[in-house]
């Protein structure tokens, strides 16, 4: 098998940021795998399309609020960041509540999204 | 065909199964002739590496499974340092330059940062997640 020093990788977030340090520590993980020059796509999924929440105010309740970091991703060349359309508007949302541009998708191309990467990385 | 793998584990041991299940993967894959080129702990599952882990006589204990398993296939098994430092589990480097006295990493575990991580996938032909 070849192994390249760059891989495809697909980032799944799938929990709400805050509540716990799932999404804070996976965004670091995302921007180190930047660092390294890494092919990087992400996608926001059931309770992670919160992470993208503009306008967040977490000290008010003791947590950092890690979401401008977010903004990073354009410096390091990360712009595949997608957001499943159910979990979006199940929850009441839409793109114009987020802090990014997205390309939001259906079920169906978020699993073909998964099937075009080499890694997958699930928080 | 050799397969070359790492693992990345992000859930407490004893808490969640996922720990047990990637030792289980590590055992299964590296008896089947593979190569295991390392073991992440990351987040929650940074714990696995905690010295102090002293469980009931009749239940595993997961840092001893792993160091034993580290010894036997030479075995990298890297604790991430930020998620180690935010959770208290210090080496002795880390403990004395934050003027703390116990340091509480197990043998057979070695913490550094999250490029190490980057560094080993990208050697890999498979990363698989243990996760809560």
């Amino acid at each position: 098998m070849t192994t390249p020093l760059r891989k495809k990788i697909l980032h799944v977030h799938r929990q709400a940021p805050h509540g716990s340090s799932s999404a804070q520590e996976a965004l670091d993980m995302l921007l180190i795998s930047a660092a390294f020059e890494q092919e990087l796509s992400v996608l926001f999924i059931d309770d992670g399309v919160y992470q993208l929440l503009s306008e967040q105010d977490p000290q008010c309740f003791g947590r950092k609020n890690f979401s401008k970091t977010f903004r990073a991703l354009e410096h390091y060349d990360v712009h595949r960041l997608y957001v499943e359309d159910y979990s979006l508007h199940t929850r009441g949302l839409g793109v114009a509540d987020l802090l990014l541009p997205v390309t939001c998708l259906s079920s169906a191309d978020c699993a073909a999204l998964m099937q075009q990467h080499d890694m997958l990385l699930n928080f | 065909m050799t397969v070359k793998f790492v693992l990345l584990v992000t859930a407490a041991p004893y808490s969640q199964q996922a720990c047990e299940s990637a030792w289980q993967f590590a055992h299964a894959l590296l008896t089947a002739g593979h190569h295991l080129q390392q073991v992440f702990f990351y987040q929650d599952g940074v714990l696995a590496g905690n010295r102090l882990i002293t469980p009931p006589q009749d239940e595993p204990n997961v840092p001893a499974r792993w160091a034993s398993l580290a010894q036997q296939y030479q075995l990298d098994l890297v604790i991430c340092t930020a998620a180690a430092q935010r959770r208290g589990l210090l080496d002795d480097a880390l403990a004395g330059k934050a003027g703390i006295s116990g340091a509480l990493l197990a043998q057979g575990f070695r913490i550094a940062g999250l490029g190490q991580f980057v560094e080993a996938y990208t050697q890999a032909d498979r990363c698989l997640v243990f996760r809560a």
